[in-house]
């Protein structure tokens, strides 16, 4: 259907009604579609390549780590004819754009876009019971536009002078004086999705306010939409500030300011041209303004799908329901006013470091609630153990060892010592590798069957996970004993330069040999966790067309709506009307035939089944 | 399939699906403007000393503008009332008077602009931190625009020449060089420019108007008293009272080896210019897309009133809305910029 009713649509609203069934062809139906279903299918493509791309970056700079100095394989010639040096290696140069590309591209290309974007049009409005999100035009633009944005980011790695290099977080007065025009595509491509997120953001908020079927309030909704709705909120809000300073740092590059250059800045030996007077600890307050948030950005939609694959295979409700709606709120707040935890080395004092401290222990609690509450969710279930419920529950422990050693980080004083450590990597990465990502996984297997039809092979699923598992945790864990050993993260030939300095004897003046050896196990652990990944890849393809055939629309017995569609969902989501009577986790309720009660089933008399009665007024159509 | 709410309101949230989206838009604009404004708070009380203009703007000119901005918040509003009343012809003679609001507040922007980018401040080393603003001497300046240009077209000529006949011949020599001059555009010059123009032109010393009397001045700073090293500067000085308007101007020739800085006012010159124009250009922007959709509503929508009269009054409240926006960011703008 190539109309949509929006506010802002134009000529053809006077024979809307007419076109329901009118053709599209390949265009309007796969490329440039406003149906939220499609275009969460085209984030999510776009967002696991860039997955796998960012993969192959690190995959490169974990060779150099392991074997410092030694010809890459495979792809040594391919950097060198593009940027530079010679026989396969990798330059300090190539080594610091890797790094920075591979943070920019899976925070603001891969995840964010997985999490937020890709699950949230999927399964939002059908969750909520809407035909579509409530701007689909807007959808759409907010879709295209991050596809200019990351062919822009991801474009400037083939640029003369290659990409960014100064790290994810870009700190001026470096990131304005590599001699590359890298830095400057990023910021435009960062500006532009900027504005892509802020389009999903409004689209989305303003469909979970409007577009509840009725009788869907507030207190029936799916504990996912909630997150997204919460995630929208932080995306909102937190990353205009980023965008303001991806502008300032464009005008210190392109027009010569010196927003974020202190006066008396010295690059190369040379005095800077420049007027001086700016402020570089500026840029770092308005970076993490935003990539605090962030965190909580990649981490509230993966806890959303991760409760719902719970509930649904421990077959029973979601404990404290209302309770993580609250807490995941309190998040949100909170999340605003912890950025500067990042900033205790800066040197802002002592009194803005408490208070920074302060919030940053607050914000735990809400954390350990959610974790609890999913924990307590098992107790006592019948449980089913499936591929998705696998990856949901790796991910209880996983989030909490990545959420517990956080708590060191958010010390002023015991971060000074493990700030820009290997234990910083180390602690980010078990929230978002296996933890947000787990999480995906989790999601893909469990809404595949819904997208497709088919479900995903249950055995190689399990593969998959287990070698997932066991490599993910090789990587990780040892990088916390590096970094509690000193280890810096940026260093280019992962510390042998200080490793032959120090023994047991001397006293520790460098990094102990054995910690440094232990980059060889690391990198030999990430080489397997990418192999672990073909089962997974193959599944993927092979499954939709060949796997098994869904036996009904509902096959996990899920009580939300996204469940009570045709399978695939057609344009419109549902076939009639919709109205929602229950709670959304009405598992194993009494006075059921089956053991289980889908939101928009009437429940026999007798027993009252709704878990969270309210009082809201129920809209009518 | 119909998307509801998208022109009635839903009961229970009150609301139609656009004013919740305008709203939510606006919530991010003000974290946007909310940044720089910070942004600005901060650079200015870590500013180092002598490095922050004050006073700098016209202030009629700006607060002219903000009456301009104010009269079109109010018309626009008449003219979504106009919308509810069933009288078409009023809202076009509303909107279309907002529109012509913006346009001028643009206008009278892009002077603004233009005149800072061609006022000069320039430090010079023949005295302790001499700094002084003004313009370059309009004759001296169109003087050696015209013979750069000259110089250019001749060395262009020259290469032409050359690689014509490198071509016409057997090619056993080397290719002729592309001519190598500085690339200036005469917009406003930098210090590199005039250094490299001077080398070019083979001119030592440059002609400058100084203004005599500071109007503004650099936070932290003394008042420069210009009177008093008037007479000890040692320069060629003749007095002239040729612009009206301007006050005193002092002639003087300034060699280009004293010339330590120069910038004319452009985002580079300081921070306060760089903030300033960051903050009024990215106003501006929004201005002009403001105008571009309340244009396109009265010019492009009249079919829509015709069908869906709610429709459209919908669009001009949630365009409205967006333009008072607009507008309380110029109220906050002009004080913070012009006045303190």
């Amino acid at each position: 259907m190539a109309h949509d009713s929006t506010q802002t649509s134009t000529a053809d609203h006077a024979h809307g009604e007419h076109d329901h069934h009118h053709e599209q062809n390949f265009w309007q139906k796969y490329i440039f579609s406003t149906d939220h279903k499609v275009i969460g299918i085209q984030y999510g493509i776009v967002s696991l390549l860039f997955l796998f791309l960012g993969f192959i970056l690190i995959s490169c700079m974990r060779w150099q780590l392991a074997y410092p100095g030694q010809p890459l394989p495979i792809l040594g010639n391919l950097i060198n004819d593009l940027y530079g040096g010679a026989d396969g290696i990798m330059t300090p140069e190539i080594y610091n754009m890797f790094g920075a590309m591979h943070g920019n591209i899976m925070v603001f290309l891969a995840i964010v876009p997985l999490g937020f974007a890709a699950f949230g049009n999927y399964v939002v409005p059908l969750q909520i019971g809407a035909p579509d999100m409530a701007f689909p035009r807007l959808n759409m633009a907010s879709f295209w536009l991050f596809f200019v944005g990351a062919i822009l980011i991801f474009g400037s790695m083939f640029i003369p002078g290659g990409p960014a290099q100064a790290g994810w977080t870009s700190y001026s007065p470096l990131a304005s004086s590599v001699p590359t025009n890298g830095q400057a595509y990023w910021l435009v491509g960062l500006v532009i999705l900027i504005a892509s997120s802020l389009l999903g953001a409004v689209n989305f908020i303003a469909t979970i306010i409007q577009l509840r079927a009725p009788g869907m309030t507030w207190m029936k909704m799916p504990f996912f939409c909630w997150a997204q709705f919460v995630t929208a909120f932080l995306l909102l809000l937190a990353f205009p500030p980023l965008q303001v300073a991806g502008i300032m740092q464009l005008f210190d590059i392109v027009f010569d300011t010196s927003f974020f250059l202190p006066t008396g800045l010295i690059i190369g030996g040379q005095p800077a041209e420049i007027s001086g007077g700016g402020s570089p600890v500026l840029w770092q307050h308005l970076f993490w303004f935003l990539a605090h948030p962030e965190v909580y950005v990649l981490i509230l939609p993966a806890v959303g799908m991760v409760s719902e694959i719970i509930t649904n295979n421990t077959r029973r409700p979601l404990w404290g329901y209302k309770t993580l709606i609250y807490a995941v709120m309190t998040l949100g707040f909170l999340s605003f006013i912890v950025w500067a935890h990042h900033m205790y080395l800066t040197g802002m004092g002592t009194v803005i470091s408490t208070f920074f401290q302060t919030t940053t222990m607050i914000i735990s609690i809400p954390s350990v609630i959610i974790l609890t509450c999913l924990f307590l969710t098992l107790w006592g279930g019948s449980m089913r153990i499936n591929t998705p419920m696998l990856f949901a529950l790796a991910f209880l422990p996983m989030f909490g060892i990545g959420g517990l050693t956080g708590l060191p980080l958010g010390f002023s004083y015991s971060d000074l010592y493990l700030h820009d450590t290997y234990y910083v990597i180390a602690h980010f990465h078990y929230i978002v590798a296996p933890g947000t990502i787990f999480a995906f996984f989790a999601g893909i297997y469990y809404w595949f069957p819904k997208a497709t039809g088919r479900y995903m092979s249950d055995y190689w699923g399990r593969v998959h996970f287990w070698l997932s598992l066991v490599f993910m945790n090789l990587i990780f864990m040892p990088m916390f004993l590096q970094g509690l050993a000193g280890m810096h993260r940026r260093m280019y030939d992962g510390g042998v330069t200080y490793a032959g300095t120090a023994t047991p004897e001397e006293g520790v003046v460098g990094i102990l040999t054995k910690y440094v050896e232990m980059n060889q196990t690391i990198s030999i652990a990430a080489w397997c966790l990418g192999l672990s990944q073909i089962p997974f890849i193959i599944n993927f393809f092979y499954s939709i067309t060949n796997g098994k055939k869904v036996e009904s629309p509902n096959p996990w017995k899920a009580t939300t709506l996204d469940w009570q569609t045709p399978t695939p969902p057609p344009h419109g989501n549902f076939d009639g009307p919709i109205e929602v009577f229950n709670g959304p986790y009405e598992y194993s309720a009494p006075g059921t035939d089956d053991d289980f009660l889908p939101q928009n089933v009437k429940p026999s008399k007798g027993g009252d089944t709704t878990s969270a009665p309210s009082t809201e007024p129920v809209p009518a159509k | 399939m119909e998307i509801p709410y998208t022109v009635k309101p839903r009961p229970d949230t009150g609301v139609y699906n656009a004013k919740i989206g305008i709203w939510l838009f606006l919530a991010s604009e003000i974290m946007l403007f909310g940044a720089l404004f910070s942004s600005y708070i901060i650079l200015r009380i870590t500013a180092p000393e002598g490095t922050w203009l004050e006073g700098v703007l016209n202030v009629p000119i700006g607060f002219g503008n903000t009456l301009v901005l104010i009269a079109s918040s109010v018309t626009v509003v008449m003219a979504w009332a106009s919308l509810k009343l069933n009288n078409y012809k009023a809202f076009q003679r509303y909107m279309i008077f907002t529109v012509l609001c913006a346009l001028t507040f643009l206008l009278v922007k892009s002077f603004e602009y233009n005149e800072k980018f061609h006022h000069y401040e320039v430090w010079t080393t023949d005295e302790t931190d001499n700094r002084f603003t003004g313009h370059f001497d309009k004759e001296w300046l169109s003087e050696q625009k015209a013979a750069y240009k000259a110089r250019v077209a001749e060395m262009d000529a020259q290469y032409q020449a050359a690689l014509s006949e490198w071509s016409s011949s057997d090619k056993s020599t080397d290719a002729p060089r592309e001519p190598d001059y500085p690339k200036i555009t005469f917009f406003t010059l930098t210090t590199a420019e005039i250094r490299d123009l001077s080398s070019f032109l083979g001119f030592d010393s440059v002609i400058f108007e100084k203004e005599h009397k500071h109007a503004y001045k650099y936070a932290g700073m003394p008042e420069v008293d210009d009177h008093a090293h008037h007479d000890e500067a040692g320069h060629e000085g003749d007095e002239s009272h040729a612009e009206g308007g301007h006050g005193h101007h002092e002639t003087l020739t300034i060699p280009v080896g004293n010339i330590k800085r120069a910038s004319a006012f452009i985002p580079s010159h300081s921070t306060f210019f760089a903030i300033y124009f960051t903050l009024t250009g990215l106003h501006a922007l929004h201005v002009f897309l403001g105008a571009c959709v309340l244009a396109y509503f009265v010019f492009c929508n009249r079919r829509m009133w015709k069908e869906d009269p709610d429709r459209l009054a919908n669009r001009v409240e949630v365009g409205g809305l967006f333009w008072h926006f607009v507008d309380l960011v110029w109220i906050f703008l002009f004080p913070v910029l012009y006045l303190l």
